[in-house]
């Protein structure tokens, strides 16, 4: 059985609900949707945040997203998985990625989307540049999100590669 | 070769892109960026610390030792910070 996926980067905002929205649409098998949202956040620490800029690598950035949405589906009893991602300049309050997974039972839902999201904050080609006071600069990759993406890692398997 | 940069890789080069011709003997991913580096200021900054670049071929992520034989596009990157 084919499981409804969807994988879009865009530039435009998006509604988290009326996508959960439509993964569910008509269904009585789904018992569990989880949707994360990614917010761009006003300051960090005491230093507040003018905006985001995203850059990414078009064609792989969709790619690389569409093959860990697949594997998701292949570790996880999932009935709909939906990715979106922006790029471009995201002012503080408005969404950066969505994530939801569908699933009969929560555990499964609440899993692949915390996959999903551990492996987007670090294999998906997106860049983010921060403007505070200002100026403008790159985001450094955090070990802790690297230390998370470690935990999904199946012995023998290349998937992060 | 084409050869495609992002983030501050491509600030640093001053260019997101440009096509190559790459000499014999310039094997891995890891060779390459050697090579680039003796290019000039610009590339030797880009890749003055290479452990932090990441790298792409064909849009799929690559090792340092990975040989660079067929490849029609190959990216260099900072560590990502999506999501």
């Amino acid at each position: 059985m084919t499981i409804p996926s969807t994988v879009r980067i865009q530039r435009e905002p998006f509604d988290a609900a009326a996508e959960a929205a439509r993964l569910t649409r008509g269904r009585t098998d789904i018992g569990a949707v989880v949707t994360f949202a990614g917010i761009c956040r006003g300051a960090e620490g005491s230093e507040p945040i003018a905006a985001l800029t995203l850059e990414h690598y078009p064609g792989m950035a969709e790619a690389e997203i569409e093959r860990h949405v697949q594997e998701a589906i292949e570790r996880w009893p999932l009935l709909g998985v939906t990715v979106i991602h922006r790029h471009g300049r995201i002012t503080p309050g408005e969404d950066i990625v969505l994530v939801i997974t569908a699933s009969s039972h929560r555990e499964a839902a609440f899993a692949a989307a915390e996959f999903l999201m551990d492996y987007l904050k670090t294999r998906a080609p997106f860049w983010k540049q921060v403007e505070k006071a200002g100026e403008k600069t790159w985001v450094e990759a955090k070990a802790t999100d690297d230390a998370a993406v470690e935990r999904w890692t199946v012995p023998g398997r290349h998937a992060a590669e | 070769m084409k050869l495609r940069y992002f983030a501050w890789v491509r600030e640093r080069i001053g260019k997101p892109e440009e096509d190559l011709e790459v000499p014999a003997g310039v094997a891995t991913v890891g060779d390459l960026i050697q090579w680039l580096s003796s290019r000039g200021e610009e590339y030797a900054y880009a890749f003055e610390n290479p452990k932090v670049i990441r790298a792409a071929i064909d849009r799929t992520h690559v090792k340092a030792q990975t040989p660079i034989v067929g490849a029609g596009e190959i990216a260099f990157f900072p560590p990502m910070t999506g999501g």
